[in-house]
């Protein structure tokens, strides 16, 4: 039947040794060998790597000097080189579609070790391979377009510079922030390591360019709803919630917020974690972008009860920036890719009740320390306890909420470096003695091990060990009114006591409690500690198993600031390069329907999730839209008369491979 | 594709061996897997994986070929419910496993040796793990291999095909 | 003899059906029987099965078996019929696809005597006697034919040309193949000679089935009062419909009860129980296994009710451990 479908099959196969990867452990020259005997099989070799271009080259020569018109290449994972293999085909003048990946490395090799159950292993995923090839038929990728517009969510620096860099490519870029303002974390730091660079200094001039580019579209205090689409054209609704000040009328007087009924500010500071306060009226901080007010319905007289006499409108009244009756709106786009750069939020220690943060006043957070030692933070750069005294000891907690069994394994990377940061601005301000407790210290990065000796030379006391609690139950007089750190040095091996007035918890970093939600929306996965999984962790690390769905920054994983701005330019250049593209090649693995062997039974018209299948009365048959299909199978599965048909995965394909693998059973 | 060799280990060896023939979608599972080869999570070479672009490809023809074929057990790998790449495909393999499983049991397969697993891209410990389950669980069982049965229940035709064809031969000459 | 083409027909493991259905063509038979001698019929015409070895190989053009095999005399009777008929066809479902016999296939040979020659509620058979297949009276062997492990489709004995399905097929695809065989403008060997779609296309409910079914209960014909207009898996009631080939001008339907899938899958199908059962779990309306399972519970019987006249042409054949 395949003969009569596909003309005379003659079947070239390709075994990689993939240097020593797959050759130590599968006998690539007896997979090779048995190739050769199966049916239909013309030319079976083995090659070093048939990835190089010498390797690829084979196969082409083949092609053209042996009429191969079937290829199987037994290598890595079809992830990896399908597409170096089928262009190899395609250079050859044959069809790509003709040839088949056979997964001996990752899938034989890498997990097994007796080579010969290995061995035995290759030939059968290779028989599988050359039984499937001969259904295999000519297809054409499709193409779609790329709008050329591009969605930036989460406007922290990440966010902040992959917009700016897409918009300087000439593309419209819209910007979605949560937040009133953007800025996002790198917003509340006071200096930058190991530059010691004022943050804001540094930060907000990219602020204010966003504000400013012709392309850039801002939208805070919003939210990404709903995504439906795919690359080239995902449909994304934006949900603007109100927060009754027209934006286009505020100019950032701050009259209204001197006017509010609340004489003093009497609610939490979120900026400033709580450290000062605020009034309903407010805006998070002095260069927050864009500079409008924001009005807290949850504190608001007038918005709780709508008996306020609204000093604050009468501030405004000129410019009757001020509505109370702003309702959320939401914003329909289409873009042509994502960028997501939703950002992290901190461990909270209170996970860790051993270190007291929440009953001891004086136990902070490295945040909270960030804000205490700004100039225009809530202490205006004072490092002060929050019983308004100048700590004489300050001691620092290393790997709190990071490498740890019990709360999160992984290493949240910037903690040694910010502690080392902290501790010089903490003695600079206050000539305090200041302790690091840490596990190891990591100063990997341009300029942070000679940070790092700086720190150790200006005095910081460095102890190896992990705290086994900070408590306020004093032992000696030293100890009275202070914290206490009870820890192993396990330099000296002994177990020591320091008394501290400040204690700082280097808190490590976590996705954001929403991740899960925002992975769902945008249909790309997780890596098992919660954060966005990336298409590949070397040579993808900015791209998802989604296609034009691109992470940055710190919602991939922890990582610094020079980090996180090159992961967002590299996002950013992945969507300048789809955008310029134009276009993009879709897998043809399509389903259709074969019309005349369609009963219209509906079976399949619900179970797309795309609306790709639909009944059409006149006809009284099925109908699959090819440029709707992503080709997932789940009707040609259920089509209860086999009349449905995927291309690439024909039933014939995928019984002939069942049979391959079987053979010997 | 009739003639084939029988150089091979596993048509000659005395020692069964449990073979699970798996499909394994393309997104989540087969990464998985990949991610299992990267980090070489070793597991049983029992397994011979079949990559479909969504579980929900999964025909329950093809469990039911890989058992007549000779499959001691069939292993489906999809996303984890709300995570499929194609929105919930995953959740007609769930329905359609679980009525497979009944009429299963009912033409006597143990239930051990049909299994759904939900194993994210990020899961390879999760494929290595599950791959070694379910190869100890089915070598418990014992060999299934259908294809080796139904010759042996064909045998019972040998005597008489035989003689029909003798009787062809004399009418022949 | 004349020398008009010679059709035979004959009956192996059937319940008589697939005849009737022969004398269904009415007067059209007297059509039938000009244009063809009929050598061999033991229904309805005295001819002995040594009347057929008598004749050369090949002198029959056509026979028509209905039946599956049992036994071992039916494969006798189906080699004999193969060798002198040019064409051989698989008439009904019992031959076409194992049909209900096959069901049987859920047993062992000895579960089945048991019941039958024992344990069945009508049977008084103190001294447990069973037929043996040689048995010697009055110095005379008696011999009875062997019954086989299991029930076979004709083709799985012997090799088929064509098939003809239906339980039983009706006198119009009749005589469209025995007109068709007339004619000497024969198809590829193997076809079906029914239509390659699924019932609904033909179905006169058709219009009834919703897009989207949401079934979120399986109903047995019995206990409901069934709506003679509205499609059947609209009502919850299981209709193989979807997962069966067409041709039978919808019987079943018009006479208000469900498609049960005599006709067989079409030709793209290798399972027709995977099939049906694939697009009704995937048209369930629920997520979580419990509520899943509490659906699935009204499919009291998957193998009776997917397979009831496939089993033995399925892709498993039969209960596996029996």
């Amino acid at each position: 039947m395949s003969e009569q479908r596909n003309g005379h099959v003659r079947i070239g196969v390709y075994i990689c040794h993939c240097g020593a990867n797959i050759a130590d452990t599968v006998d690539v020259k007896a997979v090779a060998e048995y190739a050769a005997t199966l049916p239909g099989v013309v030319i079976s070799r083995e090659y070093k790597y048939m990835c190089s271009d010498p390797g690829q080259e084979l196969i082409q020569k083949d092609i053209e000097e042996h009429a191969i018109n079937r290829v199987v290449v037994a290598a890595c994972s079809p992830t990896l080189h399908e597409n170096t293999f089928r262009g190899a085909a395609e250079r050859a003048g044959l069809n790509p579609f003709f040839v088949q990946m056979v997964n001996i490395r990752e899938h034989d090799s890498w997990v097994h070790s007796d080579r010969e159950a290995a061995t035995v292993k290759a030939k059968d995923l290779v028989r599988a391979a050359v039984m499937r090839v001969y259904f295999h038929k000519p297809l054409e990728k499709r193409r779609v377009p790329i709008h050329p517009e591009v969605l930036v969510v989460g406007g922290g620096i990440a966010g902040i510079h992959a917009a700016l860099t897409v918009a300087n490519s000439g593309k419209r870029v819209y910007l979605v922030e949560r937040e009133p303002t953007i800025g996002g974390h790198m917003a509340q730091y006071d200096k930058t390591f190991p530059t010691l660079d004022c943050a804001a200094c540094i930060l907000t001039p990219k602020m204010s360019a966003v504000r400013a580019h012709p392309n850039i579209t801002l939208w805070t205090y919003s939210e990404v709803v709903s995504v439906d689409g795919s690359v080239g054209d995902y449909k994304v609704v934006v949900k603007r919630k109100p927060r009754y000040v027209h934006e286009d009328l505020c100019v950032g007087c701050l009259q209204c917020i001197e006017t509010c009924v609340y004489k003093d500010s009497k609610f939490d500071d979120e900026f400033n974690l709580g450290l000062s306060k605020r009034k309903p009226i407010y805006i998070p901080f002095a260069q927050a972008t864009p500079k409008v007010v924001v009005i807290d319905p949850d504190a608001c007289i007038q918005l709780k009860t709508g008996k306020c006499k609204k000093s604050c409108m009468e501030a405004c009244v000129e410019r009757g920036a001020i509505d109370f009756a702003q309702k959320e709106t939401y914003e329909e786009i289409h873009v042509g890719s994502i960028i997501i750069a939703t950002g992290f939020q901190t461990f909270d220690p209170r996970r860790m009740p051993q270190y007291g943060y929440g009953k001891y006043p004086n136990v902070y957070n490295t945040l909270e320390v960030e804000r205490l030692v700004n100039a225009s933070g809530p202490t205006s750069g004072q490092v002060i306890t929050r019983d308004g005294r100048v700590p004489k000891s300050v001691g620092i907690v290393l790997c709190v909420g990071s490498r740890d069994e019990n709360t999160n394994r992984w290493c949240s990377r910037v903690c040694c470096m910010t502690s080392l940061k902290l501790a010089h601005l903490i003695k600079e301000h206050t000539g305090a003695e200041v302790y690091i407790f840490y596990i190891d210290m990591r100063a990997a990065g341009k300029g942070y091990e000679e940070f790092y000796q700086r720190v150790l030379n200006e005095g910081v006391h460095f102890i190896r060990g992990r705290v086994a609690e900070i408590t306020d139950w004093a032992l000696d007089p030293s100890e009275a009114g202070k914290l206490v750190a009870r820890v192993e040095d396990t330099n000296t091996g002994f177990v020591r006591r320091i008394p501290l007035d400040m204690v700082v918890l280097a808190v490590g970093l976590e996705p954001q409690p929403d991740a899960h939600e925002v992975q769902r929306m945008f249909g790309i996965s997780c890596s098992l500690d919660g954060f966005f999984l990336e298409k590949h962790p070397k040579l993808a690390p900015a791209p998802t198993y989604t296609d034009g769905i691109f992470i940055a920054g710190l919602c991939h994983g922890p990582k610094d600031i020079p980090d996180t701005v090159m992961q967002a330019g590299y996002a950013a250049a992945e969507a300048i390069a789809l955008a310029d593209t134009g276009f993009f090649e879709l897998e043809p693995n399509t389903a259709y329907v074969v019309e005349e062997e369609c009963s219209g039974c509906k079976t399949c018209v619900p179970l797309c999730p795309y609306q790709a299948v639909t009944f059409n009365e006149e006809k009284q048959k099925a109908f699959i839209n090819e440029v709707l299909c992503k080709g997932c199978g789940t009707c040609v599965a259920a089509c209860p008369s086999g009349s449905i048909k995927q291309n690439l995965f024909e039933d014939e394909e995928i019984y002939s491979e069942i049979e391959g693998v079987l053979a010997y059973a | 594709m009739e003639d084939r060799p029988v150089s091979d280990k596993l048509s000659t060896s005395v020692q069964w061996e449990p073979i699970i023939v798996a499909f394994f979608c393309n997104w989540c599972t087969y990464t998985a897997a990949d991610l299992a080869g990267v980090a070489r999570m070793g597991y049983d070479p029992n397994v011979r994986v079949i990559r479909v672009m969504c579980s929900g490809r999964v025909d329950p023809q093809f469990v039911l070929d890989a058992f007549a074929h000779g499959a001691d057990g069939v292993l489906i790998g999809g996303c984890h419910p709300g995570d499929c790449h194609y929105v919930e495909g995953n959740y007609k393999t769930l329905r359609r496993y679980h009525l497979l499983r009944r009429l299963l049991r009912d033409l006597g397969i143990e239930e051990q040796r049909l299994r759904l697993e939900w194993i994210a891209a990020s899961e390879g410990e999760k494929v290595s793990k599950t791959i070694n389950e379910m190869v100890e669980q089915v070598r418990a069982l014992g060999p299934l291999r259908l294809s080796r049965r139904f010759k042996e229940w064909d045998a019972e035709l040998a005597s008489l095909e035989a003689e029909a064809q003798s009787e062809e031969v004399v009418a022949h000459v | 003899m004349s020398d008009k083409p010679k059709i035979a027909f004959y009956w192996c493991a059937s319940c008589g059906g697939c005849e009737e259905s022969i004398v269904d063509l009415a007067e059209d038979i007297l059509e039938v029987a000009q244009a063809v001698d009929i050598v061999f019929w033991p229904v309805a015409m005295d001819f002995k099965r040594k009347d057929v070895e008598a004749m050369p190989d090949g002198a029959i053009l056509a026979t028509l078996v209905n039946g599956s095999i049992r036994t071992s005399e039916q494969e006798e009777m189906a080699h004999l019929l193969r060798r002198k008929s040019q064409i051989l066809i698989a008439y009904g479902s019992c031959a076409h696809t194992g049909g209900v016999p096959s069901l049987a296939n859920q047993f062992t040979r000895e579960e089945i005597l048991r019941y039958v020659y024992e344990e069945a509620p009508s049977v008084v058979n103190e001294n447990r006697v069973r037929p043996q297949p040689r048995h010697g009276h009055n110095g005379t062997a008696v011999t009875l034919p062997e019954f086989r492990g299991l029930v076979r489709s004709l083709d799985q004995v012997v090799e088929v040309d064509y098939y003809l399905p239906g339980c039983p097929p009706t006198p119009k695809l009749l005589k469209q193949a025995v007109l068709t065989l007339l004619s000497g403008n024969l198809p590829p060997k193997g076809t079906v000679l029914a239509p390659d779609t699924a019932q609904c296309d033909q179905c006169p409910r058709k219009e009834t089935k919703p897009v989207d079914l949401k079934i979120t209960e399986f109903k047995r014909p019995h206990w409901t009062q069934i709506d003679p207009e509205k499609c059947f898996l609209a009502q919850g009631i299981i209709c193989m419909g979807p997962a069966t080939r067409s041709g039978c001008e919808a019987q079943c339907i018009r006479g208000n009860m469900p498609c049960t899938g005599c006709f067989g899958p079409t030709t793209r199908v290798r399972d027709q129980g995977a099939k049906i059962l694939s697009a009704l779990a995937s048209s369930v309306n629920a997520r979580e296994p419990e509520d899943i399972e509490k659906i699935m519970d009204g499919i009291v019987d998957p193998v009776g009710t997917f397979y009831r006249y496939s089993l033995a042409k399925s892709l498993l054949r039969a209960k596996v451990t029996r």
